[in-house]
C-alpha cells in the first residue's frame, strides 16, 4: 500500500492525491446487533473506492456512515483534516458529498430535468419572495443551474428523455437519473449504493464507463458499493471487503482477489 | 479576401462561397445545433470565422494541398465546418459512414491514403487508434467531444477547439498561404470526395469537383425555388452524397439554415421544434412513422380513433388533388378544412412536417399507400432519382406532376438516353470526375462523351416524359423459359406490407421464383400484442405458423398484381420462406444505405436456396452472425419452406 505517500499517479495516467476522508475504528450498533465492528479505512482525493461483502455484510450501513445519516457509537469520522461532527443530512449536502441510493429514491411524478435540478439546490441562494417572483437573482441563477444540469444531462446522454416523467423510464435509466441528480451537486466526493444492481449486461457496462468518466472528468472521489465482482475488480483503485460487519480485506483489486479470507466469505466457508 | 470567381462571376468553390454568404447573409442563421437542451445557432459570418480558425489550425499542424481528411462522426455543424475547413486548404475531404467497421473504416482510409481525420468522439478515435497499424500515411486526428479522452496520447491527437485556437494565435503566420491557397481553387478542382456502398464488391472514391457541387446545387435549388429563409434538418449520414449536397452544396448556394438534432434519439423531438421546410427522408424512415401513427391510433379511444378514419378518408379521396391545384368541389374542400383542423394539422405537428414545402424521397421505391398518406395531408412529397456519380440529380417530380410510380422528369441541365438493353444513361453538369484510383471502373460507368451507366434499367414514358425505372439492369434477368426476370419490381410489391421489411427475390435462369423475407418486428410485433401471441424473440415470431399464414396471404396478392403484367408475369412467388434473422449491414448482408447484396446472401444462404428448389419441407440451417462491436455468433434454425398460390398468366395488359 502507499500508505505514506501524499499523492502517486496510476498505471493509466491518474493522479491520485492525500487522504480525504479516514474511518476511525467504526463501529455501528442497532440494538443489540453490531452491524460495524471496528473498521478502519482510507479514502483517498480523486480515486475510485470500492466496498464489497456478500450480502449483509454491512456495506450499506456503512455508505450510510459516511453519508453521516448514521451516527457510529464508537469511532470517527475524519473528513478534509478534522473530525467530522454529527450533522444534519443537509450539512453533509454543503460540504460536497452527493449520494445515489440503492432503492432509487427519485421524484417520479416529475420530469427527469425537475429530478436533476433538485440536485443543484444546494447552490442556489436567493430567497423565496425572488424566487417566486422570478427577478433579479433568482431568474440569474436559474439559467446557470440549468446550464450546469443539462452538461450533466449531456455528459450522460440522458437528453432524450430530459422531459419525460421519471415514473415512465426503465429501470436502468432510472439510475442513471440518479447518478444525474447526484452529479448536479457537484460533489467532491460521490457515494454509489450498488449503482448496477439489477442491470443487465448492456447497462452495466454504460453505467461502468459513466463512472469512469465522471471520475475522469470532473475528478471526483468516488465511493461506491457493489455485488458485481467482475466490475468492481475493472472500476476500482482500492477495494475494502467486508463480511458479518467486519473488514476482511482491504488493498488493491489484484491483492484482494489474492486474499484467502475474501475467497472464503464469498465461496462459502462454514463459520463456527 | 477577394472572392474567385468562375467565366459566369459565380463564386467557384465551395470556401468561395462560404465567403459570398459570409458578406451576402452576414447575420442570417447558418448553421444551428441543439446542445445543452438549446439551439445554438452560429450566422454565415460567424461559420466564416470558425472554419477559417479550423484551417489555419490544420495549417499549423501541416496540412498539405492535395491532402486527404476523413471526417467520421453524427452530423454537426463542426465536422461539416471541417469539410470546408479541408477545402480551404486545398485538401479533400472524405466524409466516412459512423457506423462503419474497422475493416471498412480501413479500406476506405487507406486507398485514399488519409493523413488527418477529424472525428466526432471517442468511439471514433478508438476505432482509428485500433487500425492505425495498417493506414501508414495516416498521421494525425481532431476530436470534437473531449469525454473519455485525456488520459489518451496526445503525440498525434488535437482537440478540435484546440486547433481553432492554435489557428486564430497563428494567423499572421498562415492566413497569406491559406488565402493563396483558396485562390488556386476552380471549377476542376476537387469539392469532395464520396466512396459508394456497393452492392458488389469494394467502395470506390467517387471523385466530385467542384463544378458538380455548385453547378448541382445551382440548378437544384432552381428546380424547388429553395429560398435563403428555408430550414433543413441534417441527420442522415454525412457520408452519403445526399447529405453533402443538402447540408453544404445547396445550404451554401441558397445561404438556408442547416440544423443538426441533438443527439440521433432526440431526432424526432427536434424535428418537431424545428419544423423544416425542405425535408428529405428514404422510404424506410417514412415508412416507420406511418406505421407508428397507425399504432398508436389502434390504440387511441373509439371517438378518436372514428374521427381519425373519416377525415383520412376525406384525406385520400381530395389531398392529392387539392395539392396539385386541381378542381375540387366547395363541400370536399370544406371537410378538408375541418379535417385540417381536427386531424391532418395536430398530426404533421406531432411528425414535424408542419411546415414542409417541398419533401422528397428517394433511394428506394416508395409504397403508394404510404406516398399517398402523406400527400393526402398536404405534404408536399415527391420523388427523386439519383446517384453519387451524378452529384444527386438524374430525375426529379415538379410540382404537380407528383405520381407513385415514376421518378420524374430530368432535372435542368440533364440529358437522358436509354440503352437497347433498357438501361438508363445520364449526362449532366453533375457527372463525377473519376473512381479515385480506379481508371478501369471509369471507363466502364463513364465514356468519352460523358454519358453515365446507371446501371439501373427503365423507360421514360411517351406521354409524359416521365422515367420510370425497373430495376437494378444487371438484376435483371430470365427465367428458364425465357420470360422477364426483374427480383425489384416483385420485392417492392412486397415490402409495401408493413409486415415485410425487406424481401429477395431469387429465379435467374430458373423455372420458378422463390423469395427470402424479413418480417418488420414493430409492425408484426404490435399485431403479436393485440392478439396476445408471446415472443421471446425475432426467430421465434418469425416461424410462428400466423404470421406465416399472414406472409403467405401477402406474396399470393403479390402474385396476383404480378400476373396482371404480361411482360412479368413469369416472376410470381412459388415458394418462400421466412429468415431467422434479419439482413445487417454488420454482417455484410446490406450496403451502409441498406441496399440488398444480393450475391452476398446467395452464397450464405445457398442451403435455403437449394431447398426451396429441391422440394423440401423445411430446411435447417446455421448462420453466423456480428454483434455490433465484431463480436461473431451464430444462429441455427429450421425454417418452413411455404408454397404460395400463383395465378394463370394473363395474356394481355389487365386494365388499372
Amino acid at each position: 500500500m502507499k500508505d505514506n505517500v501524499d499523492s502517486y499517479v496510476t498505471k493509466d495516467g491518474r493522479t491520485i492525491g492525500p487522504v480525504v476522508m479516514e474511518m476511525k475504528n467504526i463501529t455501528l450498533r442497532f440494538g443489540g446487533v453490531e452491524a460495524i465492528k471496528d473498521i478502519s479505512f482510507d479514502i483517498r482525493e480523486g480515486e475510485i473506492r470500492a466496498i464489497i461483502g456478500p450480502n449483509g455484510a454491512g456495506k450499506s450501513s456503512m455508505l450510510n456512515v459516511i453519508s453521516g445519516f448514521y451516527v457510529p457509537q464508537d469511532g470517527e469520522v475524519w473528513y478534509r483534516g478534522a473530525p467530522r461532527p454529527a450533522m444534519k443530512p443537509f450539512q453533509v449536502a454543503q460540504q460536497g458529498i452527493a449520494r445515489t441510493f440503492q432503492n432509487i429514491a427519485l421524484f417520479e411524478g416529475m420530469s427527469v430535468l425537475d429530478n436533476v435540478m433538485t440536485g443543484r439546490l444546494t447552490h442556489m441562494k436567493s430567497g423565496l419572495m425572488s424566487q417566486m417572483l422570478w427577478r433579479g437573482a433568482a431568474e440569474k441563477e436559474e439559467i446557470e443551474n440549468r446550464e450546469v444540469a443539462e452538461r450533466i444531462i449531456d455528459f450522460l446522454e440522458i437528453q432524450a428523455i430530459r422531459k419525460t416523467p421519471v415514473s415512465r423510464l426503465s429501470y436502468g435509466l432510472k439510475k442513471r437519473v440518479e447518478l444525474a441528480r447526484a452529479l448536479a451537486a457537484e460533489p467532491s466526493l460521490l457515494l454509489l449504493d450498488e449503482p448496477m444492481a439489477g442491470m443487465n449486461v448492456e447497462e452495466k457496462e454504460d453505467m461502468s464507463r459513466f463512472i469512469l468518466d465522471v471520475n475522469d472528468e470532473f475528478g471526483t472521489t468516488i465511493a461506491l458499493i457493489e455485488h458485481d465482482m467482475g466490475v468492481v475488480m475493472d472500476l476500482s483503485d482500492r477495494v475494502v471487503v467486508m463480511d458479518y460487519g467486519k473488514k476482511i480485506g482491504d488493498g488493491t483489486p489484484h491483492e484482494v482477489r489474492n486474499n484467502q479470507e475474501v475467497i472464503d466469505a464469498y465461496l462459502g466457508v462454514a463459520h463456527d | 479576401m477577394a472572392l474567385i470567381l468562375c467565366p459566369e462571376g459565380q463564386p467557384a468553390s465551395v470556401p468561395a462561397l462560404l465567403h459570398r454568404n459570409a458578406k451576402q447573409f452576414a447575420n442570417a442563421p447558418a448553421y444551428r445545433e441543439k446542445e445543452y437542451g438549446i439551439w445554438q445557432t452560429w450566422t454565415w459570418s460567424q461559420t466564416r470565422d470558425e472554419v477559417e480558425a479550423l484551417a489555419l489550425g490544420m495549417l499549423e499542424l501541416g496540412l498539405n494541398e492535395g491532402d486527404f481528411v476523413s471526417v467520421i462522426g453524427r452530423n454537426r455543424p463542426s465536422l461539416y465546418w471541417a469539410m470546408m475547413a479541408a477545402e480551404m486548404c486545398g485538401a479533400v475531404p472524405v466524409p466516412l459512414y459512423q457506423d462503419a467497421n474497422a475493416e471498412e473504416m480501413t479500406y476506405v482510409m487507406s486507398h485514399c491514403g488519409a493523413r488527418f481525420a477529424v472525428v466526432g468522439d471517442q468511439e471514433q478515435v478508438d476505432k482509428i487508434l485500433d487500425v492505425k497499424d495498417e493506414l501508414p500515411q495516416f498521421e494525425r486526428m481532431i476530436y470534437l467531444d473531449p469525454r473519455g479522452l485525456r488520459k489518451y496520447d496526445h503525440a498525434a491527437l488535437d482537440q478540435y477547439h484546440a486547433v481553432q485556437e492554435m489557428g486564430r494565435k497563428n494567423r499572421d503566420k498562415h492566413i497569406k498561404e491559406l488565402e493563396a491557397r483558396q485562390a488556386k481553387l476552380n471549377y476542376d478542382s476537387t469539392g469532395v470526395m464520396l466512396y459508394t456502398s456497393g452492392t458488389t464488391g469494394k467502395p470506390k472514391g467517387v471523385v466530385l469537383s467542384n463544378r458538380n457541387v455548385i453547378e448541382t446545387a445551382k440548378s437544384s435549388s432552381q428546380f424547388d425555388n429553395l429560398q435563403q429563409s428555408d430550414e433543413i434538418l441534417a441527420y442522415l449520414p454525412m457520408a452519403w452524397v445526399g447529405d453533402f449536397i443538402f447540408s453544404v452544396g445547396q445550404a451554401l448556394w441558397t445561404g438556408f439554415c442547416t440544423n443538426c438534432p441533438e443527439s440521433a434519439d432526440t431526432m424526432h423531438v427536434d424535428l418537431r421544434e424545428i419544423g423544416p421546410t425542405y425535408y428529405f427522408a428514404p422510404p424506410r424512415v417514412f415508412e416507420t412513422q406511418l406505421t407508428n401513427v397507425m399504432i398508436r391510433m389502434e390504440d387511441s379511444g373509439r371517438f378518436k380513433k372514428r374521427l381519425f378514419d373519416y377525415y383520412m378518408g376525406v384525406a385520400r379521396k381530395v389531398g392529392p388533388a387539392i395539392l396539385d391545384g386541381k378542381e375540387v368541389s366547395f363541400g370536399d374542400r370544406l371537410k378538408y378544412r375541418l379535417g385540417e383542423m381536427f386531424i391532418y394539422g395536430p398530426l404533421k405537428n406531432t411528425l414535424g412536417f408542419s411546415r414542409v414545402r417541398v419533401g422528397y424521397t428517394a433511394g428506394e421505391a416508395i409504397g403508394p399507400e404510404i406516398f399517398d398518406f402523406y400527400r393526402s395531408l398536404g405534404i408536399n412529397l415527391k420523388q427523386l432519382y439519383g446517384q453519387t456519380e451524378a452529384t444527386v440529380f438524374i430525375t426529379a417530380q415538379p410540382d404537380g406532376q407528383v405520381r407513385s410510380d415514376t421518378v420524374g422528369v430530368t432535372c435542368p441541365g440533364v440529358e437522358l438516353k436509354i440503352a437497347d438493353n433498357g438501361e438508363v444513361f445520364y449526362r449532366s453538369p453533375g457527372v463525377f470526375v473519376e473512381y479515385y484510383k480506379n481508371a478501369e471502373s471509369t471507363a466502364d460507368t463513364k465514356d468519352a462523351e460523358g454519358w453515365v451507366a446507371t446501371g439501373d434499367a427503365g423507360f421514360i414514358e411517351p406521354d409524359t416524359g416521365h422515367l420510370r425505372i425497373i430495376d437494378r439492369a444487371k438484376d435483371v434477368g430470365k427465367m428458364a423459359d425465357g420470360s422477364l426476370f426483374a427480383p425489384k419490381y416483385v420485392e417492392n410489391k412486397l415490402k409495401f406490407f408493413p409486415n415485410v421489411l425487406e424481401a429477395v427475390v431469387f429465379g435467374n435462369g430458373k423455372e420458378e421464383c422463390t423469395a427470402f423475407i424479413n418480417i418488420d418486428l414493430t409492425a408484426v410485433g404490435n399485431w403479436a400484442e393485440r392478439n396476445n401471441i408471446g415472443y421471446a424473440s425475432y426467430q421465434e415470431l418469425a416461424r410462428h405458423p400466423q404470421v406465416m399464414d399472414t406472409i403467405q396471404s401477402h406474396v399470393e396478392e403479390v402474385n396476383k398484381s404480378v400476373a396482371q403484367d404480361e411482360m412479368l408475369s413469369g416472376c410470381q412467388v412459388h415458394r418462400f420462406v421466412v429468415l431467422h434473422k434479419e439482413l445487417d449491414a454488420d454482417d455484410g448482408e446490406l450496403t451502409r444505405t441498406r441496399k440488398v447484396r444480393r450475391r452476398v446472401i446467395e452464397e450464405k444462404y445457398h442451403d435455403i436456396l437449394t431447398a426451396m428448389y429441391d422440394g423440401s419441407p423445411q430446411v435447417s440451417t446455421e448462420t453466423e452472425v456480428t454483434y455490433e462491436d465484431g463480436r461473431k455468433g451464430s444462429i441455427k434454425a429450421t425454417l418452413e419452406v411455404r408454397s404460395a398460390a400463383v395465378m394463370p398468366v394473363a395474356h394481355k395488359m389487365a386494365a388499372q
